[in-house]
């Protein structure tokens, strides 16, 4: 294994410099957390969806690097005017190639933002009590990768525990 | 990506001012020490100091000169006891190594404190995996070791223990003199070594009068080049060479002596030693007025290992809460502030510095953490431009968290 540097895009650059749709939503429809400040790497979507599944707004706030602020912020960006029919199809590949491509070492970022998406999306239906056809009754790639993640902070914070105990 | 990086640079432009803190990775050679190198590459001692013609004699004159000076800085006895390698890394593995080969019938066991570099750590986890047993001391939350714990651990069957003189990343001055005494009280014949890159040069550091077997010192670290270090080994301890090839003036490391980086390295101990006090006073009053800047004007922020004389004069390490170090790294850089964060991102983990995780810190502590050291040429301007910038971008990637609750 080797170590490069990441050489993050100017598009990526521009987003961690300028995100777009940052900030808390005071009066979002649903609200959706992924990931865990232990890695090093936690974001919270903000949407506001119509009476027609409609995105009319979405925000983020991320506790991350440059690219977990990118994908965020990109997120927010591919969604705004999507029927959440739509939003559920966008896979992390398509939020990489948004946003001119990720070091591999970061894929874990486009990931970790497509999970908090999707998991935004089943609140949603879950708080309405209704369960369309399209949604999936089996978690995602990405919803499986960010419980995944969270459940290595438990791990990680119990042995922090242990240790502080000895 | 080379196109990536070309735009990453051109967001730079127009920086009214650079500093560059970031002495624990890389440093940037001052022209005095570039101006005695250059000779050396084409003018003369250009040739192979074992060799009999006049280029090859005069390399082995230069590379004796500049033994000689370090040997002085050391308090060596003898010549002999420098030996030069390409740097801190290569210098830690033929100290470990080299001892656990020439010791390897007398025991296994192998003693280092917790917050050792990585030089020492992957190292010790490699003659682990030969079957050398290793027991890692802990320090306590400035960082300082364990004394009684590693007067328990010492016994007959410990080859070597390794402590360094000054800690890389928290600047913790270790209390090497006892732990000496201790190790060879409890064992005369285990191999002591100290890293002591971040001190060589920054406290007062006799390696023969202290009476360690072998002391680790780096060039880089002084902003001497990279590429060039050396290993102090006391005259009648024997280590073995860990790679083979021609000998030459270096008996513990084959292959052509680097003649120009040897000349830096001297240059850079010669500039670092001259004025010892006024410049380690001065490095530590820019040092304080960096730590004291930072603290006072940014909430929630805490000091990285000791205070004061306990911490070497040129090290600053501070955790920012609720502010992901790589994103904090990069946001000052695009200021013209360059340092270095305590996490590093491996596929999904950012892993936390073993010695902040160490010193009993949360790991959003150590992801937030940035780790500076000041050198002789920083100014006070330098040192007050840092502290414009810090609180600000602080701010900004706190922004970014907003809400969100990081615990």
């Amino acid at each position: 294994m080797s170590r490069t540097p990441l050489p993050y895009n100017p598009k990526i650059l521009e987003l961690f410099r300028n995100p777009k749709n940052l900030g808390k939503m005071e009066d979002a429809t649903v609200t959706a957390v992924a990931g865990n400040p232990l890695c090093g790497d936690m974001i919270v979507f903000y949407l506001k969806i119509n009476s027609k599944d409609v995105i009319k707004n979405a925000s983020f706030e991320s506790y991350g690097c440059a690219a977990n602020i990118a994908t965020s912020s990109i997120v927010t960006e591919m969604i705004k005017g999507m029927k959440l029919e739509d939003a559920w199809k966008i896979s992390w590949k398509s939020v990489v190639e948004a946003v001119g491509g990720l070091p591999s070492v970061k894929f874990h970022c486009g990931i970790l933002a497509v999970g908090a998406l999707k998991r935004a999306i089943r609140t949603y239906y879950k708080n309405q009590g209704v369960s369309p056809d399209w949604l999936m009754k089996e978690p995602t790639f990405e919803e499986r990768q960010a419980v995944e993640e969270e459940e290595l902070a438990k791990i990680l914070s119990k042995r922090m525990k242990a240790e502080e105990e000895k | 990506m080379a196109e990536d990086i070309r735009e990453l640079l051109k967001a730079h432009e127009g920086l009214k001012r650079q500093v560059y803190l970031d002495i624990e990775n890389s440093s940037m050679v001052p022209e005095e020490v570039v101006d005695a190198m250059l000779p050396y590459f084409n003018q003369r001692a250009y040739g192979n100091p074992t060799l009999t013609h006049k280029p090859g004699w005069e390399a082995f004159e230069t590379i004796m000169r500049s033994s000689q000076k370090i040997a002085t800085f050391l308090g060596c006895k003898t010549l002999e006891e420098v030996n030069f390698t390409p740097g801190e890394t290569e210098a830690n593995n033929l100290a470990l190594i080299g001892t656990a080969l020439s010791m390897k019938d007398k025991g296994k066991k192998i003693v280092i404190s917790e917050i050792e570099p990585l030089s020492i750590l992957h190292v010790v986890d490699l003659l682990q995996k030969q079957g050398f047993t290793v027991v890692k001391v802990s320090v306590d939350s400035e960082g300082f070791i364990n004394l009684e714990k590693l007067r328990e651990t010492v016994d007959k069957e410990t080859i070597l223990v390794s402590l360094s003189t000054v800690n890389h990343e928290i600047g913790t001055i270790e209390p090497v003199k006892e732990a000496l005494e201790i190790v060879k009280d409890k064992n005369s014949k285990a191999v002591f070594h100290t890293d002591a890159s971040d001190a060589y040069g920054k406290i007062p550091f006799d390696a023969r009068n202290l009476d360690v077997d072998l002391a680790t010192v780096s060039s880089y670290k002084i902003l001497g080049p990279r590429g060039i270090g050396a290993l102090y080994v006391k005259e009648g301890v024997n280590i073995e060479r860990i790679l083979e090839g021609q000998i030459g003036t270096q008996k513990l490391w084959p292959g052509v002596e680097n003649t120009p980086l040897i000349v830096g390295f001297a240059k850079a101990s010669e500039l670092e030693f001259h004025n010892f006090e006024k410049n380690a006073n001065n490095t530590r009053r820019l040092r304080d007025k960096l730590i004291d800047g930072i603290i006072g004007k940014t909430s929630d922020t805490r000091l990285n290992g000791p205070e004061g004389n306990k911490r070497a004069p040129d090290n600053a390490n501070i955790s920012f809460l609720r502010c992901e170090g790589e994103a904090l790294t990069i946001e000052l850089s695009l200021n013209g502030v360059y340092v270095s964060s305590g996490s590093a991102c491996t596929r999904r983990l950012l892993q936390p510095s073993h010695v902040l995780v160490a010193i009993g810190r949360k790991f959003v502590e150590a992801h937030g953490s940035i780790l500076m050291k000041v050198t002789r040429y920083d100014t006070e301007e330098d040192i007050d431009y840092v502290l414009e910038v810090i609180p600000k971008a602080v701010k900004r990637i706190r922004g970014i968290v907003g809400s969100m609750e990081v615990e």
